[in-house]
């Protein structure tokens, strides 16, 4: 029972990696955060060239999953480089899509989001907002056991991280409704759950590696101040908390790869986990850059900034922390 | 990647089941840190080696099972679930015992590892002294050379289970003045009632007698128990080290069990809307999963060839505060009943919890403080510079 991913899923990672941290995502976060669409799309597009957004869709809709594990791989790397838009959503609503049962909302739109020609909203699980609804072909919303599609919303407000914009979904025509919707959208949650912990793992280990290279070179009172032991400790709580994140996000994976009836409760703790490791990562880095820190100059700033809201996405810290307890 | 256990594995963890079930007590031994308690845990040393389940790692012909670390960690869960007592004789069979495995002839494994797996042989650490705490290499107490031996001198302090061990080992100078601290350090071992050893038991946190000074008076050492080569005790010591550290001291299955005690504690009497408690309770099971599961992954690495070196600071970190955090927890949902001294008429669960408690007290202190290991963290796994020393 190796519990260690594959050689092969780690080359994804690394190519992910290698892929976006030649992209200059973070140009592509500060163009979406000003509502411009085009360079955040056409990393998408890269992004399903490497074939992650099939990873989500089944083989008869031209996809090769769906593919947990190999998702959260993918989202860990996501997080890293901050790749902007409703890539969590897309995916879930693939996964939402597959499971619904509907023949034809599933020939519509499965190949499409794996080719990554589809950018869908989601909004379940009682969220009053889509995200990224301006930049969404289509937004699904779930309510009860009926799930409606629009493609008309409500003004675009701003969140604490400027690329995570939200607004309210409005009207829309009923897709599907019955049991079938809600234990797709139960499914769904848990998908949007675990890639947004993945997310958030990758986040933070940006973080950790930015500030952890700004310490080592910012000099005061004639030393690196990286040196000193109130930033080491602090620094190594922030890896401790994203090393033992790690894999209660690999094996929520799996759990969910199996529909294990642990699932739900798997999910909801790394999720908690990797949101709390990755929220004292993105404040360590704001302390420990200092004043620098506190400004929307860096690019670190924009990693920064999306750590608080990815916290509370797709089930706050408190609400997870209940479904641990209820098994 | 998986979580699967083999066939193998399963049917290991069944039989460790089946007799945990048939043989641990119904109601708990006394504290181990009593001269009762140690008897008591004494003999039940002896009868998990009679059935050959008190060191399951080991090979046959030491008294083990040949057992894998998979098979290990679910010997320590189904141990941990079933209520099962203190291992009292833990320092032995974790930290002196892998190095006789690395370090020690065939001679001392043939002669010491038998007595141990019996509990006929406990071992106390002799590790730290007034003036080495965290600074170990700073330590004073000699060996001199002698005729067919060492003469060890000096004294040794927090020395754990020593106020009722039957014997110790440790790190002493045999070479004065090297260039640097840690250089010519002798791995010795020696028996707690030789000629010259004075036992002064120290109380831990609750008065009971959990660790002891030793003083030293020209006590022999016969060669046969050095280990390792004279002068090379550092190196020797530090294997052990990374043992103790690494995965083999605190074992996940002791939380995961602990964190289901607490679950089932919140059901019976947490207040449902005190959701700020209610959370403490998740985050209790959501680290003792966390922990099982970096060890599972480190344990796979093993498996595949790999060792462990600095990430095993991030281990002891990690278990020793959520230690103290479940078992918190705990006493806040006992409410006026939190308070109880374990040996308590009233202390609810026959006192587990108080006991738990005080003893995750130690655990960010032990086995090289936090503060020590996240030096080596940041140092050696951040690669952040060296702090300046003195």
């Amino acid at each position: 029972m190796p519990f260690l991913l594959t050689e092969e899923q780690r080359d994804f990672a690394r190519t992910l990696d290698a892929l976006l941290g030649a992209a200059d995502t973070a140009t592509a976060v500060r163009a979406w955060a000003a509502g411009e669409h085009k360079p955040g799309r056409a990393l998408w597009t890269r992004l399903a060239e490497t074939g992650v957004f099939a990873l989500a869709v089944p083989e008869e809709h031209d996809g090769m999953g769906p593919l947990p594990l190999e998702l959260a791989v993918a989202f860990v790397e996501l997080g890293r480089h901050a790749v902007p838009g409703p890539l969590v959503e897309t995916v879930a609503a693939a996964a939402f899509l597959d499971r619904l049962g509907d023949a034809g909302a599933a020939t519509d739109w499965l190949p499409r989001i794996a080719a990554g020609d589809a950018v869908i909203g989601l909004c379940a699980d009682g969220a009053p907002f889509a995200l990224d609804a301006d930049a969404a072909d289509t937004v699904l919303v779930v309510g009860g056991d009926t799930v409606c599609r629009t493609e008309t919303h409500g003004p675009v407000q701003a969140t604490l991280d400027p690329a995570r914009r939200v607004s309210r979904p409005l009207g829309g025509t009923v897709l599907a409704r019955g049991p079938a919707v809600t234990a797709a959208a139960g499914h769904a949650v848990d998908l949007a759950r675990l890639l947004t912990a993945a997310q958030a793992l990758g986040l933070g280990r940006a973080l950790l590696t930015g500030t952890v290279d700004y310490v080592r070179q910012r000099t005061q009172f004639g030393r690196a101040i990286g040196s000193f032991q109130a930033v080491k400790h602090r620094l190594a709580d922030v890896l401790i908390g994203l090393e033992f994140a790690q894999p209660l996000v690999h094996a929520a994976a799996l759990a969910l790869a199996g529909d294990a009836p642990s699932a739900g409760a798997d999910v909801a703790a790394a999720k908690v986990a990797a949101g709390e490791a990755c929220y004292a990562a993105a404040r360590a880095a704001l302390q420990l850059h200092g004043a620098v820190g506190y400004t929307d100059e860096p690019d670190l700033s924009l990693w920064i900034r999306k750590a608080r809201p990815l916290r509370d996405a797709w089930g706050t810290p408190a609400a997870c922390r209940a479904r641990v307890l209820a098994g | 990647m998986d979580l699967e256990a083999s066939d193998a594995d399963a049917a290991f963890r069944a039989e460790a089941r089946a007799w945990l079930a048939a043989h641990v007590p119904a109601t708990p031994l006394p504290s181990l840190e009593t001269r009762e308690g140690f008897a008591a845990h004494r003999a039940w040393e002896r009868q998990l080696a009679a059935d050959h389940w008190s060191v399951v790692s080991w090979p046959a012909e030491f008294g083990g099972r040949d057992a894998t670390l998979f098979q290990w960690l679910a010997f320590e869960e189904e141990y941990y679930a079933a209520g099962a007592p203190g291992r009292v004789s833990q320092n032995g069979i974790n930290l002196l015992a892998p190095t006789l495995f690395e370090h020690g002839t065939a001679e001392q494994r043939a002669r010491i590892l038998g007595p141990m797996a019996t509990g006929e042989v406990i071992w106390a650490q002799a590790w730290s002294e007034p003036e080495a705490g965290s600074d170990l290499a700073a330590l004073r107490s000699t060996a001199v050379r002698t005729d067919g031996g060492w003469l060890l001198r000096g004294q040794k302090t927090w020395s754990s289970r020593a106020a009722f061990a039957d014997r110790a080992f440790g790190l002493f100078r045999s070479e004065p003045g090297t260039a640097r601290p840690h250089q010519g350090l002798t791995y010795l071992m020696f028996p707690l009632d030789a000629p010259g050893v004075t036992v002064r038991p120290i109380g831990r946190l609750d008065g009971k007698p959990a660790f002891a000074e030793l003083f030293l008076d020209d006590v022999f050492v016969p060669d046969a128990d050095v280990i390792g080569e004279p002068g090379q005790g550092w190196r020797v010591a530090m294997s052990t080290a990374g043992n103790e550290r690494g995965l083999t001291l605190r074992s996940p299955g002791r939380f995961t069990a602990a964190a289901d005690r607490l679950t089932a504690l919140w059901r019976e009497s947490g207040d449902p809307t005190d959701t700020a408690l209610r959370d403490r309770v998740a985050d209790a099971v959501i680290g003792a999963r966390a922990y099982q599961l970096f060890t599972h992954a480190n344990a796979s690495r093993i498996a595949a060839g790999g060792t462990l070196g600095a990430e095993s600071s991030l281990n002891k970190v990690f278990w020793s505060e959520l230690d103290i955090a479940l078992h918190d927890t705990a006493l806040d949902l006992l409410g006026p009943y939190g308070m109880l001294a374990d040996d308590a008429d009233d202390a609810p669960a026959h006192g587990s919890w108080a006991e738990g408690y005080t003893f995750s007290l130690a655990g960010p202190i032990y086995a090289g403080t936090n503060e020590i290991q996240r030096n080596i963290i940041a140092e050696r796994l951040l690669g952040l510079p060296k702090e300046a020393r003195a």
